[in-house]
């Protein structure tokens, strides 16, 4: 029998795989992209766990608004990657270095 | 549609009208000449319909009081009126300081105007935000124009650096946000703040851990928002590689609604974790003044002196939150609209100084301002010392009720540390003022700006000084906005 707590253990070990690979990735900004849209699916494994047991409808409802703003945020973040490309010739997270912080 | 259901967009005419115009002047875009100046006149239009049908709405069709449309996602009341023109004003300075800017640089001028027209758009609503979901699409619809806004400059890999960086940390940050909006669903198992409100002071005495992981991770959200520490990191890169346009536009307005984000959230939603979350905001308050103070300190770049001096100043007006009564949220409500207004006449001036193919950037490009230009040197001067805390300037009287505030709920040593920072924070304010008045200039030229653009940097710095001799005006306001 699946339960709660075991979409919640998914979804937390779903996002800690993405946030790792944000702070780790050394290599390529496609990786990022892809983690922080791994990072949104968690969410939604969690939204659609507890609007399943609470019997609300309006957490599904919620994932449906994530999905549709995550599309736009990769196409933006795409965008910005080709521009990115385009000035070094490399997608490499290393690059992004003119700034110090 | 029943009567029921049409009264709901009463409230929202502000944001549809401009909707409207945003969609307008994109298409305006299609047709005009690329040099033409149509899209900057039609925007700014916009935004002054869009603050009068603000006034309007809220005190003829809503008489002055606080009204909750569909099913309590969205409210207007006095706070969102107050915040929504504030930023109006704002972005409309913005604009119009960012003119001859844009003009002079190989920038799309009228996908700049149509993007901020759109970020505005996503302020108001996420000001207005009364559920997690209006919340998480205001919050979307003011951040995606931005990302785009910083990167605008294609030429330069600053600013497109500057851009990645700032897309993937603040979508970091909304990831952290949702996540914990996905438990605090979870535990209340409704989306609106009235609702979640209530369930959570009544189910608290079970001492709820999913509530606490919401409540850590709606804050850590809030903070990257925000720009304070722990999650600082992108402001001083993304202020310093953005064109100063865009910097202006990404510094002053959207603090705003951030602020917005966190008092619902916080005050209203969860008031009953108080005592939570009064303890991060004091980590995160007390590390932002020490490390935005004295970070600042030792920049050589303005922009990124800037940076720094900003997240010390959201430190400063998390204390008004820490203090958690009513006389505290107004202080933080005042912080934060006088913080904008700085802002905003600040990178003014050094948008005003930069020329066709000479960014200003450095501190040593502000040495002898005042012999090139006597005014501009004195608003930037006004700006220095009221972001210092000088009276009678409006920094002053922000911080001395943020201090008061804090001071009737005893927490004295918060206010010495806030006082020990201020002074650091004088020492690299005044070295700007002594670099402009007090070493010879580099070049001898003399700066030239539009007639436009010296009337709106007059009244904006001119601002400052009034609302400093004079505050009760706005002080009457916010504590109005805090009271319902």
């Amino acid at each position: 029998m699946i339960t709660l707590p075991h979409y919640l253990i998914l979804s937390a070990i779903i996002f800690g795989i993405s946030l790792f690979g944000i702070v780790l990735n050394r290599k390529n900004v496609i990786v990022l992209l892809m983690c922080v849209e791994l990072m949104l699916l968690a969410v939604n494994i969690n939204f659609v766990a507890f609007a399943q047991f609470l019997g609300h409808q309006s957490g599904e409802i919620f994932v449906f608004f994530i999905l549709a703003v995550a599309a736009a945020e990769s196409a933006i973040g795409l965008a910005i990657l080709v521009l990115f490309y385009r000035q070094k010739g490399s997608i490499n997270v290393d690059d992004m270095s003119s700034l110090k912080g | 549609m029943t009567v029921d259901t049409l009264m709901n967009f009463v409230p929202i005419t502000p944001e549809l009208f401009l909707l409207v115009m945003a969609c307008t002047t994109l298409l305006l875009a299609a047709f005009v000449r690329p040099n033409s100046q149509a899209c900057y006149f039609l925007s700014q239009l916009s935004l002054i319909l869009t603050a009068v049908l603000v006034v309007h709405t809220f005190f003829v069709s809503d008489q002055g009081m606080t009204v909750t449309a569909f099913h309590d996602m969205f409210v207007f009341d006095y706070l969102a009126m107050l915040l929504k023109v504030t930023a109006i004003v704002v972005v409309f300075f913005s604009l119009l300081y960012s003119r001859s800017y844009n003009a002079d640089r190989p920038m799309s001028q009228h996908e700049y105007h149509v993007l901020a027209l759109l970020s505005t758009l996503g302020m108001m609503l996420l000001i207005s935000a009364h559920g997690l979901l209006t919340m998480y699409l205001g919050l979307e619809l003011f951040s995606l124009p931005l990302y785009a806004m910083v990167a605008m400059r294609r030429d330069s890999f600053r600013s497109v650096e500057a851009g990645m960086k700032y897309f993937v940390i603040s979508a970091v940050g909304s990831g952290l946000l949702l996540y914990g909006f996905s438990f605090l669903f979870g535990v209340t198992g409704s989306l609106t703040l009235t609702d979640i409100a209530h369930h959570i002071a009544g189910a608290y005495a079970s001492h709820d851990a999913l509530l606490l992981i919401a409540l850590v991770f709606s804050v850590a959200g809030i903070a990257f928002k925000l720009g304070v520490v722990p999650f600082q990191m992108w402001v001083p890169d993304v202020y310093d590689g953005a064109p100063t346009s865009a910097t202006l536009f990404v510094a002053a307005a959207p603090k705003l609604a951030a602020f917005a984000l966190m008092f619902r959230l916080l005050t209203h939603a969860m008031s009953a974790l108080q005592a939570e979350w009064q303890v991060l905001l004091i980590v995160i308050a007390v590390l932002s003044m020490l490390l935005g103070n004295f970070s600042a300190l030792v920049q050589t770049s303005i922009k990124r002196l800037f940076a720094y001096s900003s997240i010390a100043h959201m430190g400063y007006m998390l204390l008004g939150l820490i203090a958690g009564t009513s006389l505290g949220y107004t202080a933080a409500l005042f912080y934060v609209i006088s913080y904008a207004i700085m802002t905003a006449a600040g990178f003014g001036v050094i948008l005003l100084m930069n020329r066709q193919g000479v960014d200003i950037n450095e501190l040593d490009d502000l040495k002898g301002l005042s012999t090139r230009s006597p005014w501009l040197a004195f608003i930037m001067l006004l700006v220095m010392f009221s972001m210092a805390g000088v009276p009678p300037l409006l920094g002053f009287i922000a911080k001395v009720q943020l201090l008061e505030a804090l001071v009737q709920v005893h927490l004295i040593w918060l206010v010495v540390v806030t006082l020990l920072m201020s002074v650091v924070g004088v020492f690299y304010y005044l070295r700007i003022v002594q670099r402009m008045y007090f070493e010879e200039p580099v070049t001898e030229e003399k700066i030239h700006y539009r007639l436009d653009t010296g009337v709106g940097i007059s009244l904006n710095g001119l601002l400052m000084l009034f609302l400093g001799i004079f505050p009760d005006a706005l002080y009457v306001l916010a504590t109005h906005a805090i009271s319902g």
